[in-house]
């Protein structure tokens, strides 16, 4: 009987240590989570926050009970938000779609077509993949400016179109695709242009989507490029709009307007994010990086 | 050449013009222009070749202050930020509930403008007369003293930045690791289970092989990346940041080619081939050390 005790008693304590570890891994997995989140919240809560109000606060108030939407009209009005978020949509739409259509034709010459260098050619241009930014851009700058194509969406986007890495990653995934496939279409007379649009494309949706989703961050948040190659407010991205309006726009002590403007930036991605959210981070654990 | 052989060519031949022009070309490009000495923008014309730039850089205040930053930022963002990605997952790996949501929110700054949440940051840190803003109000509720993050002393101002990056670089790390460690093979715990071995050791002599070989990918690429910090800093600290004393190594490089201090590109390409010499360097020592290190099942 007394040895039954004793092991229900070791059973209770080893499941009230198992339920303290748990709470305390919550806590603290909460608390990193509020240290992610806070900083979102803070700039929703402050652009509600009426201007003389923000400005009042010696203690930064953690709610507010007269929200306005002032200083989204404020983001809108007094400085280009509106042109700088079209011309990001537009950057980001161009450029992932000429992307796509390079990357898918040369993703499926080096999976599907015979020639001679093929493999020779595939090492360079995964050699490529090591090469810093960086380096380049420095040139590409004065490849730009030279050709006169500072300040056009031309300049914006061309150097910023090709992705080796996605070449390497939707070259895998076409190979997947059985040999048979290819086979049998070549005998129906199937052009290889048909075969790509009508088969594999198809069948490796999944991973294009991934792609473009990917690229689509990139472009929205790309801003040392554009910095470079802009400095007219027309040809602004939304990165470069919020630097701007930092440095000369509202007047630079109007922080709601400024907030409005963040969070106004930053909405398309979060939806983004929300919608796709399990697609983005299988995406970028096989092989993305930041940037 | 058989027609096979040229409509291959065709389809690739997008790729490899874009890639020619803008990877190829330049890449050859940056080292003529880091030999050319004296070269002057405008007029395209250079005065001689050899290594004077390197040198001009090298003897650069500004150059060796954004080389300063820039270690000081790798040497503790690299550490912390995978040592604290690690627990993260393990935490993440252990709970019964919510992991999936839990995962999805650690993950939101990787999808965020670095720019406009660098704005957010930047007016958490902040000190102004008006206000000791949030982050100090906190410190005063410890019993500290306000500091001004932003332009105050230096160790604030890498405190931020440390800070910034870490929060930006999370969210990859823990991705892998998380992924990483739900793929180490359950029948060694079960295994060490029966024989009673302590949760300590269970996590040294098994999940760390088992996953090294992505924590040691996670050094090598978060070492890559931090050398390359730019973005994040100009975030917090706007874009001169030699008067802010925070510049980088890629802020210099982009300083030295554009703005009020540019039109110098070989001075920059100088610059930026010191970097990739540096980042270079230290990844083949990763490499050979993980070489030693790394557990391969």
């Amino acid at each position: 009987m007394s040895e039954r005790n004793e092991f229900e008693r070791i059973e209770r304590s080893a499941r009230t240590r198992r339920h303290v570890r748990l709470t305390i891994t919550y806590i603290l997995l909460g608390i990193w989570a509020l240290v992610v989140l806070f900083p979102f919240y803070w700039m929703v809560l402050t652009s509600v926050k009426e201007y003389g109000a923000y400005n009042a606060e010696f203690y930064p108030k953690l709610y507010t009970l007269a929200p306005t939407l002032a200083n989204y009209r404020e983001a809108f009005t007094a400085v280009d938000l509106g042109r700088y978020f079209v011309n990001t949509l537009i950057f980001t739409l161009l450029t992932s779609g000429l992307m796509l259509v390079v990357t898918v034709l040369a993703a499926f010459a080096f999976s599907r077509l015979e020639f001679r260098g093929k493999n020779l050619l595939f090492t360079l241009f995964l050699a490529l993949m090591m090469i810093p930014y960086e380096l380049v851009i420095i040139t590409n700058f004065v490849t730009i400016t030279g050709l006169g194509l500072r300040n056009t969406f031309a300049g914006l986007i061309l150097p910023s179109v090709t992705s080796v890495f996605y070449i390497y990653l939707l070259k895998e995934n076409f190979e997947l695709i059985p040999d048979e496939l290819y086979k049998a279409a070549k005998v129906d007379g199937t052009s290889d242009l048909k075969y790509l649009l009508k088969v594999m494309i198809p069948i490796t949706r999944p991973t294009i989507v991934t792609v473009m989703i990917l690229k689509v961050i990139e472009c929205w948040n790309s801003y040392v490029w554009p910095r470079l190659i802009t400095d007219s407010p027309k040809y602004f991205l939304v990165s470069n709009g919020i630097q701007e309006i930092r440095e000369n726009g509202f007047g630079r002590d109007n922080i709601p307007a400024m907030m409005a403007a963040v969070v106004v930036i930053s909405v398309p991605l979060i939806i983004l994010f929300l919608v796709f959210h399990k697609k983005i981070m299988e995406g970028v654990s096989r092989g993305g990086t930041k940037g | 050449m058989s027609e096979n052989n040229r409509k291959a060519w065709l389809y690739l031949l997008p790729a490899i013009l874009f890639l020619g022009v803008f990877m190829v070309y330049p890449l050859l490009d940056v080292l003529v222009y880091s030999l050319e000495e004296g070269y002057n923008f405008a007029s395209q014309t250079y005065r001689g070749v050899g290594l004077f730039n390197f040198s001009y850089v090298l003897h650069d205040p500004y150059f060796m202050q954004a080389v300063k930053n820039t270690f000081i930022l790798v040497i503790f963002t690299v550490p912390v930020s995978t040592g604290l990605a690690l627990l993260i997952a393990l935490g993440l790996n252990s709970i019964p509930r919510l992991k999936d949501f839990f995962q999805t929110v650690f993950f939101l700054p990787y999808v965020t403008n670095t720019l406009a949440v660098g704005l957010v940051f930047m007016i958490l840190f902040k000190k102004t007369p008006y206000s000791d803003g949030f982050v100090n109000l906190l410190i005063e509720m410890l019993g500290g003293q306000p500091v001004d993050f932003i332009e105050g002393p230096y160790w604030a101002k890498m405190t931020v930045m440390s800070f910034y990056t870490i929060w930006i670089v999370l969210p990859f790390k823990i991705l892998i690791l998380t992924s990483a460690l739900a793929s180490v093979d359950q029948n060694l715990y079960k295994a060490a289970k029966v024989d009673g071995t302590s949760p300590f050791r269970i996590f040294r002599k098994i999940t760390l092989p088992m996953i090294s070989p992505m924590i040691f990918y996670l050094v090598i690429t978060g070492f890559i990346g931090a050398f390359k910090a730019y973005s994040d800093v100009v975030a917090i600290f706007g874009t001169n940041l030699n008067a802010a004393g925070m510049n980088t190594i890629v802020g210099y490089v982009y300083d030295m080619l554009y703005g009020d201090s540019g039109g110098y590109p070989s001075y920059a390409s100088a610059a930026a081939l010191i970097l990739f010499a540096i980042v270079l360097t230290i990844t083949c020592i990763n490499l050979l050390v993980s070489r030693k290190k790394v557990y391969h099942a």
